[in-house]
């Protein structure tokens, strides 16, 4: 059956989904037909397109178990956290000027609150243990009379372990403490319920979740309420959250993606961990090979291995055929590993020789099968060329060993 | 990152893989780099009574240019005078796979482990 593979076979799920035909589907009206502004409120494509949205609006709420009132079309994940950490930030500051984060959040919180930062916030980036999950008594020690915000994600990105989020919406709520959950990585993966989480603020993206990119969506908790101080202006769209015409079709497509979610994710997890934990036991069977991250709290679809002894950017050349993420930025002339992994506790070499996996909806038995025989024979292959593979199986200890400085 | 055909197929097909006896008295070993900065390089040398290199080998922990340069000097050397092998240059060895300038490292790991295996060899033979 090899030959009715078609590469590179995507095993990077979590970098972006195809969009599911069936959503492309349901787009395709808002762009030729019903192509009306849902703002217009004197004619009927304006009407039909208001009902698009609003439609799109119940299914996201519908897969979150929140009101559709709470939430807030953004452009994407990135935006909503923008949306929910300065909004919020700039709104409750007369209340105090701390905000606490996790050092393994995604570019879109640290960066966010960098520039927090630069404004005169205080942040307070916490350590994760080395099975990437955050220590919950960490967090409390960090908690202060003058944190106005903390903001954790669902899911991580690179090793998709899953952060106690209840336990921490309690910590933060007895406090009064705002709550903020970047939840783009775990749609469809996890069952969340808003009407139980105590999470104040959750953004969320389509493209995650097999809808199209480009389109996102902030929570924002109407009980207790919790306010914003907007960061786009002009119309008042969104009352007055997020100003500009709103992507008729984009909403529909993530509101599609969204309602197909709900349905189908009962059944689809469980076959995408079984092919998950198949791949790893085809790994497994290579020595000296690592997984990054918890495997318990883990969403069903990722898997995080560190191959010892080989060179990351050689790992990447050779498994070309598969659209894997690695762990190593070799794009500059500093090699730059994974700020996630070096979090974790892993050596420079470890987390160079990352590789992530994410599977998802149309992934195959047949491409596990091809990646697990494709891996296996690339890895021997550059570990037959590796001198710190050899001195490994002469018994040395890499670790005492004084290397020539260059 | 874009390869030269040159790095692709050294990368591919690597010539001269492989380690000789480290104790032979006939063989210069260099090793150079180290993994936490992403590349170690071990090249060793085989050398006849002459004086001239007659076989070479070797093993790279290192991106797709480290395992090519180190893959090229193995063939470049062979047929060598010991100091005629020491004299090849990095900037050789980056023209000839025409290595971007951010791998130039590589070029220049490949100098040092020819110096090293050549300088080893010299030790032995004092």
């Amino acid at each position: 059956m090899k030959s009715a593979l078609t590469f590179p076979i995507y095993l990077d799920y979590s970098a972006t989904t195809p969009v599911d035909p069936r959503v492309a589907q349901k787009m395709i009206r808002f762009l030729t037909e019903d192509y009306g502004n849902p703002a217009s409120r004197s004619h009927s494509l304006g009407w039909k397109a208001e009902e698009a949205v609003e439609e799109a609006r119940e299914h996201v709420a519908a897969l979150v178990r929140c009101d559709a009132k709470e939430l807030v079309w953004t452009s994407g994940a990135t935006e909503s956290i923008n949306l929910a950490l300065k909004g919020a930030a700039e709104f409750y500051k007369t209340k105090g000027r701390h905000l606490i984060t996790v050092k393994t959040e995604h570019k879109a919180t640290l960066d966010t609150m960098r520039e927090l930062e630069r404004r005169g916030f205080e942040v307070t980036y916490l350590e994760v243990k080395p099975d990437g999950l955050l220590d919950l008594n960490q967090l409390e020690t960090a908690l202060r009379k003058d944190t106005i915000l903390v903001s954790v994600m669902f899911v991580n990105n690179e090793i998709g372990v899953i952060q106690d989020i209840p336990a921490i919406g309690e910590m933060c709520r007895k406090r009064g403490i705002l709550f903020h959950v970047d939840a783009a990585q775990a749609t469809g993966k996890c069952d969340i319920d808003l009407q139980v989480l105590k999470v104040d603020l959750m953004s969320f993206s389509a493209h995650k979740t097999y809808g199209p990119k480009g389109i996102g969506a902030l929570f924002v908790r109407r009980k207790p309420r919790v306010r914003l101080e907007a960061q786009i202006h002009g119309g008042g769209h969104e009352r007055g959250f997020r100003s500009g015409t709103l992507a008729t079709h984009q909403i529909a497509g993530m509101g599609e993606a969204f309602r197909l979610a709900k349905l189908e994710m009962a059944d689809e997890n469980p076959r995408i961990r079984a092919m998950r934990d198949k791949l790893l036991a085809g790994m497994q069977q290579m020595e000296e090979v690592f997984v990054n991250g918890d495997l318990v709290h883990r969403v069903p679809h990722n898997l995080n291995i560190s191959f010892n002894f080989v060179e990351g950017e050689s790992l990447i050349m050779a498994v070309k055929d598969i659209a894997v993420s690695s762990g190593s930025a070799c794009t500059s002339a500093s090699l730059e590993p994974s700020y996630v992994l070096r979090a974790l506790g892993r050596s420079d070499e470890l987390a160079h020789s990352s590789i992530r996996f994410t599977l998802g909806r149309f992934t195959t038995q047949d491409e596990v099968d091809y990646t697990i025989s494709h891996l296996r024979s690339k890895v021997e292959r550059l570990r037959e060329l590796s001198p710190l593979w050899e001195m490994h199986k002469e018994g040395i200890d890499l670790s005492t060993v004084q290397w020539a400085a260059h | 990152m874009a390869y030269s055909d040159k790095v692709l197929d050294h990368y591919e097909n690597p010539r001269n893989v492989g380690s000789f006896d480290k104790g032979d008295d006939s063989v210069g070993t260099g090793m150079v780099g180290a993994p936490a900065c992403g590349d170690v390089m071990k090249l060793q040398i085989k050398v006849n009574k002459e004086g001239i290199i007659e076989d070479a080998r070797f093993k790279t922990y290192g991106c797709g240019s480290a395992i090519a340069s180190s893959s090229l000097v193995t063939e470049w050397v062979k047929g060598k005078k010991l100091d005629e092998a020491a004299g090849i240059k990095n900037t050789q060895i980056a023209a000839e796979l025409s290595l971007p300038p951010v791998k130039i490292h590589c070029s220049i790991l490949a100098e040092d482990a020819i110096k090293a295996a050549v300088e080893d060899y010299k030790k032995k033979h004092q």
